[in-house]
């Protein structure tokens, strides 16, 4: 809840990070903060690395250099319960939605609560089935994930990301595999989401209407230069820049800019 | 802070104090949850204090159970509630559902847009009507048929798919997956060198042991060599390898198939028109058929090494002796009827992996249920074939 959040700054910093595998940097010198209550939204091309950043960001990989903050703590340096608690701070969507196989979907949005809270199990059920309205899934509370499609999946793990009303929330291409209806739903809940409980959304996306609907501040990525290109507002980007890569991106252009071989 | 009285009519102070006021005693600041009754008849207000929010709601739930029925409250006072996150908001919904539509009133902004996001249609799913007693036995009974029909035809069918695909090896062997079958072999049979050695060392040995010590008391020493060379060959070198197997690589293929199942990528050789036996059954039946006689010839060996060590430590006999009584006692056709035992545990244990990775329903229990299966029937089948080839090899006179 807005009221209950005391520190002030930006909700992520991320200061000279250097993403690699092995010997393989994926991604150099990555400088940014997401403010709270904002609409962040990471985008680029297929491989230019937007899922290793989040990746980086949800504290599953730790970055080869450089620090990555959560509301003013050290993500990177915490360990053992520290980064439990941080992690606790912050949902995420998974690019499948990555539910639990053997669980109903009710079951799945209901354990961040169960294991957190002291709600009655009537009172978990319920609350679980309101959420998954929330996502347009009413009566496939006791279905299993292997019995719906990938787009419900995938608003399921929406659901159970926003089990906890986190102030912070990490979605991996959130309106991929969607029709462009369900997916302006999910751009108008997110966008109510964050006028009500000032929730902060980190999104990874490459879907363009999806940007132009929610982001309030984007930041690019280039495959070819393994770091930020450009930053701002995705209108401003698609009429300013001066970058020939980021112009294509956001008007669809069919012409690549120059890879770097 | 919130009086009671407040409001039309006494108060009808219903629940039980707020458990958050017990443990807070005495500190002021601090606000309390808390959920009352007030008025009466039409005027009935249920009336809620302190934020509404995860930590909080628990309580709040545990308090509205426990209200008295007495005619159903029209109003929810929400004026007290500063602020509420969603399962707070939940919670007011389901409220307002549990008294028939009853107004939500005095919400702040937060509160209201909230309510608005959440409120969303969410009937309760209709019960399952219960099940007759004997129509579920008949049911179950006639499931249980109709599954198990199923999975008799299903098993014919892959065994003669598997019995084609051998067939066509042999007369194209040159379109086998070659790369893949050499990387089996690799994975099935020199991995497994080492867990085949020690077990089989130690089963010669544990033999020789029990042996030694009742033969001693003949003089008979020298033919725990007969019998530790013998049983292993024959017997138990191919049988302790086939478990292994059955244990090491039999489970993996079916976790591999079945995790290839689950994730559609079966589905994906289907489509494309490739055969499922030849891509993912046949490189693994090959590799597991080639490597499986030399792994039992090894374990032939370990155990006859671990029975050595027995006969020349505890029974004080010399190794040439020892060696001399296994080799002359031991002809070709007993090694020889291991490895033919040793062949078929193999295509079992490979053909059951492989099947029972197939049959995998979704999801990871699914992968966990195919690769136990597969242990369990495997080690079934080779017990079961071993008893056959018994039978076989006495009426053949062998």
């Amino acid at each position: 809840m807005s009221e209950t959040r005391t520190a002030a700054g930006p909700i992520v910093r991320v200061r000279g990070l250097r993403a690699a595998y092995g010997d393989v940097t994926i991604l150099r010198d990555i400088d940014f903060e997401v403010a709270r209550g904002e609409v962040f939204v990471i985008l680029g091309g297929s491989g230019c690395g937007k899922s290793t950043l989040l990746r980086h960001l949800i504290g599953l990989v730790d970055p080869a250099e450089g620090a990555i903050e959560i509301d003013g703590e050290d993500l990177v340096a915490a360990r053992g319960a520290l980064r439990e608690r941080l992690r606790r701070r912050f949902g995420v969507l998974f690019q499948g939605g990555a539910l639990f196989s053997n669980m109903t979907l009710a079951e799945n949005v209901g354990l961040p609560l169960e294991e957190f809270s002291d709600l009655p199990p009537e009172a978990i059920r319920r609350i679980a089935q309101r959420k998954l309205a929330l996502v347009g899934l009413t009566g496939y509370e006791d279905h299993r994930p292997n019995e719906i499609s990938g787009g419900m999946r995938k608003r399921a793990g929406v659901a159970r990301a926003l089990a906890l009303d986190p102030p912070l929330l990490f979605l991996d291409e959130p309106s991929a595999g969607l029709d462009p209806i369900s997916a302006a739903d999910l751009d108008r809940l997110l966008l109510d989401l964050r006028e009500s409980l000032g929730t902060t959304l980190v999104v990874v996306t490459h879907e363009l209407a999806s940007i132009y609907a929610i982001a309030d501040r984007c930041i690019m990525l280039d495959k070819a230069r393994r770091t930020i290109v450009a930053t701002g507002r995705p209108a401003d980007l698609r009429d300013a820049s001066d970058d020939p890569f980021v112009r294509e991106f956001f008007r669809r252009e069919a012409t690549a800019a120059p890879e770097v071989s | 802070m919130y009086p009671g009285a407040r409001g039309s009519g006494a108060p009808r102070p219903s629940v039980r104090p707020p458990r958050e006021n017990a443990t807070m005693e005495g500190s002021p600041a601090a606000p309390t949850a808390r959920l009352e009754l007030v008025g009466d008849g039409a005027a009935r207000v249920v009336r809620l204090a302190g934020p509404l929010t995860l930590e909080t709601v628990g309580d709040f739930w545990r308090d509205a159970d426990e209200l008295d029925d007495e005619g159903v409250p029209q109003r929810i006072d929400v004026a007290h509630v500063p602020g509420v996150d969603s399962a707070g908001a939940a919670f007011l919904l389901e409220l307002r559902d549990r008294f028939g539509g009853a107004a939500i009133e005095g919400a702040g902004e937060q509160v209201r847009k909230m309510l608005a996001i959440l409120d969303r249609p969410c009937p309760e799913p209709p019960e399952a009507p219960p099940q007759q007693v004997l129509f579920g036995m008949v049911d179950t009974l006639g499931t249980f048929a109709i599954e198990t029909i199923r999975h008799a035809r299903e098993t014919v069918e892959y065994v003669g798919a598997l019995s084609a695909g051998l067939g066509w090896v042999l007369r194209r062997p040159g379109r086998l997956r070659w790369g893949d079958t050499l990387s089996y072999m690799s994975r099935v049979g020199a991995d497994a060198l080492g867990i085949v050695a020690l077990i089989n060392g130690l089963m010669g040995l544990i033999l020789a042991f029990q042996m030694a010590s009742q033969m001693k008391q003949y003089g008979a020493d020298i033919y725990v060599a007969d019998v530790v060379g013998l049983s292993l060959a024959r017997e138990l070198a191919p049988l302790m390898t086939a478990v292994i197997l059955a244990g090491r690589s039999g489970s993996a293929f079916a976790a591999e198939i079945g995790t290839m199942k689950v994730n559609e990528e079966v589905s994906a050789l289907d489509a494309m028109g490739l055969d499922r036996t030849r891509f993912l059954v046949l490189p693994k039946v090959l590799a597991l058929l080639a490597m499986m006689p030399l792994l039992v010839v090894f374990a032939d060996a370990f155990g006859i090494i671990g029975g050595l060590v027995v006969g020349t430590g505890f029974l004080d006999l010399p190794v040439g002796v020892y060696l001399n009584q296994t080799f002359t006692r031991l002809d070709l056709w007993d090694v020889g009827q291991g490895l033919i035992r040793a062949e078929c545990y193999a295509v079992v244990i490979a053909a059951v992996g492989c099947l029972r990775g197939l049959q995998t329903k979704d999801g990871a229990q699914g992968v966990g249920a195919s690769a136990t299966s597969a242990v369990v029937s495997s080690i079934l089948l080779v017990v079961v074939s071993n008893a056959l080839l018994a039978v076989i090899f006495y009426l053949l006179d062998v």
